[in-house]
């Protein structure tokens, strides 16, 4: 499937939703906001209009209620979409989400499905502070009966999204806000793409480089700029963070023999932790140095522009813990550094790159 | 009004038939509870008999029942399948579940059972969303969420009562006030307001009836549901009533401290399934050998059901790891 229509992420997911919304009439969506002017960032925008606005269902602000109700519908036959406009609002949700949504099929043995889409927004800068920006996906993933997906590409994320709809299971889809902003071909036709594995998005052999959301963003710049000094690695966008498949990752650091993980949220019990820790366990006779994790440090997200300077990891933190694994000679590592450097220039920190435009 | 000055006949003796059911197979757990055959925790129902055979008894089989963690007398009062309980509750592959939940997850979608949570107010939204599908798609069917006295406590509680309200949604919230939540008295957790006052916040109306007489639960609920069924919304009925046994196990526990002798013989005196049978004795709808023969032929299913259970096998353990994703 090909197209030169360059939509952003936020744009295929409303396209994605929308049309899943209008081949199924058994999806309906909720939200706090759901019909607003605007529509959890223009995602849900003129669906009631086209869809029927009886099946837009306004959330008083309960968010653990409205998930169990959320859940109930669903075990009536419907399929529900609830957006949150932040990850934190779905925290009030977590009895039902942990305790219903994710046990539901296997508690009753079978019989009963939860073919719920969750939506989970992560707002990252312009002062979001401690409250308005945390990417909880590694709590998340803890959860069997949960699948978690993190779709980072547009193409993609219409897919996934439509395949998260007609899922039969709990489908949180953790989306960052910045992620929204990134251009890339979208086809303009209804399709399903399966909620499966890692997605290679770089070919490469000195290095695997395993990033979730957001950071895979950071990360293809990384790789494409190394490039240009002829060293490629494999890059892989996770995508899918449960069910995890593992097996293209052992693939490639068999391969590589080196591995860099890049969280989008905490470092700490990250999704890093979790495929180092496996990698170290299946892979260890053919790593050759210790793998590395990122992700953000072990404190909350200040609000202050002047507070987060450090706090996020970047293309640049990227490219230096990559170094201490690939080793370049000074000038083909200052080289790079200075591309990445410019292409940002003197964007402030806390507003989205408008570097990312595809194809990716 | 109540829409029934008087009860059928036939719907008497189902009323006391299901209580004596309750009661019998209850007791039988609490008897059998020491053989240490049934390794997981049970919240037994005996006291409160009424409260399930006089809400579920008024209900269709396509109406929807939520339950708690005591919940094997709703599912006995909606048709289930006593067999199929115990052998949920014995862990073995022909329990309801197959032993994936077992006393406390007790859910069987033959007689819309459709789920029993143990954690406190979270299968109430499971309800209300059963009730807004039914109200989206145009069926008459009502859902039922019960809950104990604890639950209106719960922030999910409001939050769904404000909802369903709003939508005027076909679900009946069935508060079972047994007076305790585990060893804690009602008046350490709520001031003093009527818990009816909770719900008519938020514009639901309400009916208060003696939890422990049947007939006055089955009218009120009867009157609830014809108010779902046409689309006039929902309704929270408060039964008053007092449960027999500890929180949880198959004992009496009034010596250890949180509740008085006098108290619970105080509510064994208005024990719901004598009450009633004393009523249909006088009114001449039962005769003494009508309730000694009733209860052989339940002392018999009993008995059946139990070796039914025993007998099962256990659900082999490489299964385990099924049915985590649809």
């Amino acid at each position: 499937m090909t197209s030169d229509r360059s939509i952003s992420l936020g744009e295929a997911i409303r396209e994605g939703l929308l049309q899943a919304s209008q081949r199924d009439s058994s999806v309906i969506h909720f939200a706090e906001g759901v019909d607003d002017p605007l529509a959890v960032f223009g995602t849900l925008k003129g669906f009631g209009d086209k869809i029927g606005h009886e099946r837009m269902i306004e959330m008083p602000i309960s968010e653990n209620a409205l998930t169990g109700v959320a859940i109930g519908v669903a075990l009536s036959g419907k399929r529900p979409v609830i957006s949150f406009q932040r990850v934190e609002f779905a925290m009030l949700a977590l009895e039902q989400i942990a305790n219903n949504a994710a046990k539901f099929h296997y508690v009753s043995n079978g019989q009963h499905n939860i073919p719920l889409v969750m939506r989970l927004i992560v707002g990252r800068g312009w002062g979001q502070g401690p409250e308005h920006s945390q990417s909880l996906e590694g709590m998340f993933a803890q959860f069997p009966g949960l699948k978690v997906i993190m779709p980072s590409l547009p193409e993609d994320a219409k897919g996934m999204i439509i395949a998260a709809v007609n899922d039969n299971n709990p489908v949180l889809v953790i989306e960052h806000r910045w992620n929204h902003y990134a251009v890339g071909n979208v086809p303009t036709e209804y399709y399903s793409k399966d909620i499966v594995g890692p997605k290679k998005i770089r070919n490469g052999d000195a290095v695997t480089l395993v990033a979730t959301s957001y950071m895979t963003l950071e990360c293809l710049r990384v790789a494409d700029a190394l490039s240009s000094v002829g060293v490629s690695v494999d890059l892989f966008d996770l995508r899918v963070l449960r069910p995890l498949d593992l097996e293209p990752i052992v693939q490639s650091v068999k391969k590589t023999g080196k591995l860099l993980t890049v969280d989008t949220g905490y470092r700490k019990y990250g999704i890093g932790a979790e495929i180092v820790s496996s990698i170290v366990e299946i892979c260890f006779n053919f790593l050759k140095l210790a793998p590395i994790r990122l992700g953000l440090p072990d404190h909350p997200t200040p609000s202050s522009a002047g507070l987060i300077k450090n706090y996020y990891i970047d293309s640049i933190k990227i490219l230096e813990s990559l170094n201490t694994l690939i080793k370049l000679d000074r000038s083909s590592f200052e080289g790079v550094k200075k591309n990445i450097f410019n292409e940002r220039k003197d964007i402030p920190i806390d507003v989205p790159d408008p570097f990312f435009k595809g194809p990716f | 009004m109540a829409i029934i000055m008087k009860l059928e006949y036939e719907k008497s003796i189902e009323l006391y038939a299901c209580m004596q059911r309750i009661r019998l197979v209850e007791e039988a757990i609490s008897t059998r509870y020491v053989e240490q055959e049934m390794r997981c925790p049970v919240h037994l129902s005996i006291g409160q008999e009424a409260a399930a055979a006089g809400v579920c008894l008024a209900l269709e089989t396509r109406d929807k029942v939520f339950s708690t963690h005591r919940s094997h007398a709703h599912y006995l009062s909606k048709g289930g399948d006593l067999r199929k309980m115990l052998a949920e509750i014995y862990g073995k592959a022909t329990g309801c579940i197959g032993g994936r939940g077992g006393s406390m997850h007790i859910m069987d979608l033959d007689v819309n059972m459709v789920a029993s949570i143990p954690i406190v107010g979270s299968c109430i939204p499971l309800a209300v969303g059963s009730a807004l599908a039914d109200s989206l798609d145009g069926r008459d069917n009502v859902s039922i969420a019960y809950l104990g006295d604890a639950s209106v406590e719960e922030g999910v509680f409001h939050e769904s009562a404000n909802f369903a309200k709003l939508r005027d949604l076909p679900v009946l919230f069935v508060c079972e006030n047994n007076l305790y939540s585990v060893y804690t008295q009602l008046h350490e957790r709520q001031p003093d307001r009527p818990i009816t006052a909770l719900a008519e916040a938020h514009g639901i109306p309400t009916y208060h009836c003696d939890g422990n007489n049947v007939e006055e639960v089955y009218r009120s609920t009867l009157n609830a549901l014809k108010n779902a069924r046409s689309n006039k919304g929902p309704s929270f009925l408060l039964l008053d009533t007092y449960r027999w046994l500890e929180h949880c196990g198959p004992n009496f526990d009034n010596d250890i401290g949180y509740r008085t002798e006098a108290e619970f013989r105080i509510w064994k005196n208005r024990d719901p399934v004598i009450l009633y049978k004393k009523n249909l004795l006088k009114k001449g709808i039962l005769t003494e050998e009508d309730t000694v023969e009733l209860k052989c032929e339940i002392q018999k299913e009993i008995t059946a059901a139990f070796d039914f259970a025993k007998n099962s096998p256990y659900p082999d353990h490489s299964t385990a790891i099924n049915n985590v994703y649809a």
